[in-house]
């Protein structure tokens, strides 16, 4: 936006506002205390789209010329080549690949990344409890990387140096053999030295498990709060949720009014000790770790995370609008961790959907997430 | 004989000989074009990118914006993506473009609601991520020019230079009763004041020079300006085949000295106005005065023995103190850090030329006395000299 086309418009909201608080107070006289009561139907504003366009990244990132959208990362769960075991169990196969990749992480900035599958976070790896998975990992890179995953398993299947395998060289390939316990939100990660490096370059991905039982029905999404050190000073220039800064506040999340929407969020920041969430006009029950039924926390808008740690949002919205989340760091949000969801209606949900460019099976993916069909009598 | 040879040379070559200035140019396009074209067998070389940018000026135009000026200084050329203004990603325009190549500028506007007198931290990022930080240390409006300010900024050049300059020639009829070897002191203690002054102005063009971009080569350029301008001076003192200087003129370039040392100071304190570092504005101007008020002293000095019209008098203060004013208006309205770099560095070569004239004045007189230059008297001068200079600077320094 040109200069003089910024000083028209903020001249313009001046006036606005002044005409707005004017009406407010003549309001307020007549109704007294009234206006502060509960309104049954908001009253319609206009939203200022270009208040946060100033504070804002400045462009679009090319997603084709990443690999990956983080629209679609969103509701991209990957349920492996499924089979059965002769003992009955479930077995899932993965081919996870360590390439270098420069990844545009914000409009116009372009990031030398270390990533599983050419995207970041890596795929995200969705599951019942007690299948049996098998992942066969192969390092394309240029360093030596491995794949730890957090959940139950044999020492040597840890991806760590000195256990098994350790480190897988470049070139070289590894098959990770494990049982998937306990259920619940996880991830996986890169446990080469240096260690800071490797996790901060791009490798990690979620690693969901669902309970046998199934979780009700509900919108889902994966969000993995990251951030970048793109001068390698120690501090991060970019914060997002899902790799690319702001993302979601130039395409916000579409959902429906009333429904069930549950977030896996995983924080796996470097370099600050710890990253949050918080959302907008509603309040979320939280499973931290996902590794209960029940929230581990009720009626909460804020939670924090340290590195690695991981839990189940889940929550409602009463009316359609834009509602933010975001790192309640400032700093954070500033910095690129910023999104928006976009409640809507049913009747708007296409054209909420298409705004964002995604489309029904984007819609399908995110209402069917689950490994396991709930059971109606489960959870009435 | 030897002027029959150099004819013959001239004629052997005739118009052929700019070919022969050509020759090498020639060969030399050729060889940069293989490079060039081919890689000249070095492609093996090349290294990751260098980003390099200089933000020369940050300036603050009107509320809620910010202007940033920046030169790329590196080799090669560099595009800024984003902007940042305290952490946080901000939505700005570009003059010209926002990829720079090699010593091209760009003017970035920032629609920012920055904060009066707080501070601000502006940082371009490029798009390999590499960051170029500047600060707005307390931000104030970046005076736009108007009468009134010309007005109030030429007052400050006036208190700052002028008038201390002419509160130190007011002891020159003080100066007229005072013995040889008093004069003398004077004398010395005036090489004190211009020995500090030097020094003085020396740190102050490196400060300047710090900031230019890489291409000035800022430090080397201070000191070879300085060298060719005390080189000049003392190639222009020595026209003719004339001994030694008259008192008067050594007292004009005293003033032309102090001139360009407190068109600097002028420079200094205009610039700090306008990026709003000059929160103490009246603390600073009076600190000034007083520091300054021995160069009236030291612009007197050599012609106590004379009686000059007072139009000389009138002459030597515009000419010791008027720059200051220039510098203020200057730095306030038109800063630009290569010509400052630049003045200052004469400043110093005319300030150690005016030391070397003094000094034989000294001599001189010493010599007469029968006495070693360095006794106890001129030393104590010279000593009390930058003393009175180093503890009057206390004022101005933080």
């Amino acid at each position: 936006m040109n200069y003089a086309i910024w000083r028209f418009l903020a001249r313009r909201d001046f006036l606005r506002l002044g005409l707005g608080s004017t009406a407010g107070l003549a309001g307020a006289a007549m109704l007294g205390q009234s206006v502060i009561g509960q309104q049954e139907t908001p009253p319609t504003i206009t939203v200022n789209a270009h208040e946060h366009g100033q504070m804002m990244l400045m462009g679009e990132v090319n997603h084709e010329r990443n690999g990956f959208d983080p629209m679609q990362i969103l509701v991209d769960w990957d349920y492996g080549e499924v089979s059965q075991l002769d003992s009955g169990q479930t077995l899932r196969e993965y081919e996870i690949v360590a390439v270098d990749q420069e990844v545009e992480i914000a409009p116009g900035i372009f990031f030398p990344a270390w990533t599983y599958n050419g995207r970041i976070p890596g795929p995200t790896i969705r599951c019942t409890e007690g299948d049996r998975i098998r992942i066969n990992f192969i390092n394309a890179g240029t360093h030596p990387h491995t794949i730890h995953f957090h959940g139950i398993h044999r020492s040597e299947m840890d991806g760590v140096p000195g256990a098994g395998p350790g480190m897988i060289g470049v070139g070289e390939s590894f098959i990770y053999e494990f049982d998937a316990e306990p259920f619940g939100c996880h991830l996986y990660h890169c446990h080469a030295i240096p260690l800071t490096r490797h996790i901060h370059k791009g490798l990690y991905g979620a690693f969901i498990v669902d309970p046998k039982a199934g979780r009700p029905p509900a919108r889902e999404f994966v969000i993995v709060m990251n951030a970048f050190d793109t001068n390698f000073d120690g501090e991060n220039e970019i914060y997002a949720a899902n790799t690319v800064g702001h993302e979601y506040m130039r395409r916000p999340i579409p959902a429906l009014v009333d429904e069930l929407i549950r977030i896996y969020l995983i924080n796996i920041t470097e370099f600050d000790p710890i990253n949050s969430f918080h959302l907008h006009a509603e309040f979320f029950d939280y499973y931290d770790h996902g590794t209960t039924l029940e929230p581990s926390l009720r009626t909460v808008d804020t939670i924090m995370q340290c590195q690695a740690q991981r839990g189940i949002l889940e929550f409602k919205y009463r009316w359609p609008g834009k509602y933010m989340f975001h790192a309640h760091q400032s700093e954070f949000a500033e910095l690129g961790w910023m999104s928006n969801l976009n409640i809507v209606t049913p009747e708007n949900l296409p054209a909420a959907l298409a705004e964002v460019g995604v489309d029904a099976t984007w819609d399908e993916k995110a209402r069917n997430g689950s490994t396991v069909a709930m059971k109606a009598e489960v959870n009435p | 004989m030897n002027t029959d040879t150099q004819t013959v040379d001239r004629t052997r070559f005739g118009g052929f000989g700019w070919v022969m200035i050509l020759i090498p140019l020639l060969l030399l396009g050729v060889i940069l074009a293989f490079i060039v074209v081919t890689g000249g067998g070095l492609t093996e070389l090349t290294g990751p990118p260098v980003e390099q940018l200089t933000i020369q000026r940050i300036t603050l135009p009107e509320p809620g914006l910010i202007q940033v000026e920046v030169i790329n200084d590196g080799p090669q050329s560099v595009t800024i993506p984003q902007v940042l203004v305290d952490d946080a990603y901000w939505s700005f325009t570009v003059e010209p473009s926002n990829t720079l190549g090699r010593l091209a500028k760009a003017v970035f506007t920032i629609p920012y609601p920055w904060v009066a007198e707080e501070t601000h931290v502006v940082t371009l990022i490029s798009s390999t991520g590499l960051t170029f930080t500047g600060e707005i240390a307390a931000a104030v409006e970046t005076p736009s020019p108007s009468w009134n300010l010309f007005w109030r900024f030429g007052l400050i050049g006036l208190y700052v230079g002028v008038v201390p300059v002419l509160l130190g020639m007011l002891w020159y009829p003080f100066m007229r009763r005072l013995g040889r070897q008093a004069m003398n002191f004077i004398l010395a203690l005036t090489i004190g004041l211009l020995i500090f002054l030097a020094v003085g102005t020396w740190l102050d063009a490196l400060e300047f020079a710090a900031e230019l971009p890489a291409f000035w080569q800022g430090m080397p350029m201070v000191v070879f300006v300085t060298l060719i301008a005390l080189g000049a001076l003392l190639a222009i003192g020595s026209r003719g085949s004339r001994q030694e200087r008259a008192p008067l003129e050594i007292a004009y370039l005293i003033a032309f000295g102090i001139g360009l040392h407190n068109l600097g100071e002028g420079l200094a304190i205009g610039a700090a106005f306008a990026l709003g570092e000059a929160a103490l504005g009246t603390f600073l101007v009076l600190g000034f005065t007083l520091h300054n008020i021995t160069e009236g002293v030291g612009i007197v000095a050599p012609i106590v023995r004379q009686r000059p019209p007072l139009v000389h008098f009138a002459l030597l203060i515009l000419l010791a103190g008027g720059p200051a004013i220039l510098g203020t208006w200057i730095g306030g309205f038109a800063f630009n850090p290569v010509l400052a770099t630049i003045f200052l560095a004469i400043g110093i070569g005319a300030i150690l030329q005016v030391i070397w004239e003094v000094g034989k004045l000294i001599a001189k007189d010493t010599a007469g006395q029968e006495q070693s230059l360095v006794n106890w008297v001129n030393l104590s001068g010279v000593a009390l000299g930058v003393a009175i200079m180093y503890f009057t600077a206390f004022l101005v320094k933080f």
